[in-house]
């Protein structure tokens, strides 16, 4: 137990450092910062303070903590890549609509131009 | 107006318009080319079509939807699609446009299997479109025989509709789920189809695997939109 919390302590903590060092250079906006750095602040702090865990694990009636721990992380991360799931669809539709607009106006400008 | 959308047709385009302009003259003819890396714009323009130009590629339905939303906007009653490749011959497009205007539906679909015209195809093909007709007779009220058909006719109600929501991937079958969601409807007219004149088809086993199941969801997700509960225009 101690030892996987010790790992989830240092891959939050890593996870952290990337998202924010992207963050600094442009890589990732910070709006879209937020879920995963939220989805590492709460894996730091159920490594650093596992109490809630074990309650969790009892809860759903786990022998073994880290399973819930597992499950955590697993909900967690679910959460997250379905939001940008979201977010990726949205921007895929505004892109192919702004697409067929800038070739529809490309169209009727070319129209313009022959006839003058 | 007649609709061709193309993706690196430089081989057949050519022909294709010829062929529609000798069977439907003083018909407009619009190829929109979903950013070929081959000369399907030149060729296009020299056969003495109208080019609607993508700035980059959107597949199949994002390149048929940009068509009917220009044609939608240019103010056209019938739009009639034919495919870049040669498959499906202009000799057809008088039917279909008979058909659109003197029927009433808002979407007339060129099939290979209306009436038993002798049309074969191959056996995973001919699987495939049996399980889209079990699974659209009851969505659609009756039997579409060629689902899968990208010849097709629309009129303005329907162009109206496309304008705003049109599946992407895969459009045929999807866009019929759309129609029936206005309760609008579609005629068959029996035609014949050709091999392409050019190219390769991109279609492998492992693609119509994923196409049976992507177009199955897509009917299914279609089928759970409802227009007054939608998020987005």
């Amino acid at each position: 137990m101690d030892r996987l919390l010790n790992v989830m302590t240092v891959l939050s903590l890593l996870l952290m450092a990337a998202v924010l060092f992207s963050v600094r250079r442009s890589h990732i906006r910070v709006e879209y910062s937020v879920s995963w750095i939220g989805a590492a602040f709460i894996l730091l702090l159920l490594s650093l303070a596992p109490g809630p865990l074990k309650w969790l694990a009892s809860q759903l009636g786990l022998t073994d903590p880290p399973l819930a721990l597992l499950i955590l992380v697993l909900c967690v991360f679910l959460v997250v890549i379905y939001r940008l799931s979201v977010v990726i669809s949205d921007l895929k539709d505004a892109n192919i609509a702004m697409a067929q607009r800038l070739a529809i106006v490309e169209f009727e400008l070319q129209n313009v131009n022959e006839k003058q | 107006m007649i609709l061709i959308p193309a993706f690196n047709e430089e081989g057949a385009i050519g022909e294709v318009i010829h062929e529609v302009h000798q069977v439907m003259p003083h018909v407009p003819v619009l190829v929109v080319d979903d950013a070929s890396r081959d000369d399907t714009v030149g060729r296009a323009k020299s056969a003495g079509s109208d080019v609607l130009r993508l700035p980059h590629h959107l597949g199949l339905g994002g390149c048929v939807q940009a068509g009917y939303k220009l044609a939608y906007e240019l103010g056209y009653d019938y739009v009639i699609r034919v495919d870049g490749d040669g498959q499906h011959d202009p000799k057809y497009i008088p039917a279909l446009l008979d058909v659109l205007q003197k029927s009433g539906a808002h979407m007339v679909i060129g099939s290979r299997f209306y009436q038993n015209n002798g049309e074969h195809t191959s056996a995973v093909r001919h699987i495939g479109i049996w399980v889209f007709r079990f699974v659209l007779r009851p969505i659609l009220g009756k039997t579409v025989h060629d689902p899968t058909s990208g010849f097709v006719g629309v009129n303005r109600e329907a162009l109206q509709v496309f304008t705003g929501s049109f599946p992407l991937e895969y459009p045929e079958i999807e866009a019929l789920v759309v129609l029936q969601r206005k309760r609008f409807r579609f005629e068959e007219v029996p035609v014949r189809m050709r091999k392409r004149k050019a190219g390769r088809s991109s279609i492998t086993a492992i693609k119509s695997l994923y196409y049976i199941i992507h177009v199955l969801l897509g009917v299914f997700v279609n089928i759970l939109k409802f227009e007054g509960r939608r998020r987005k225009k």
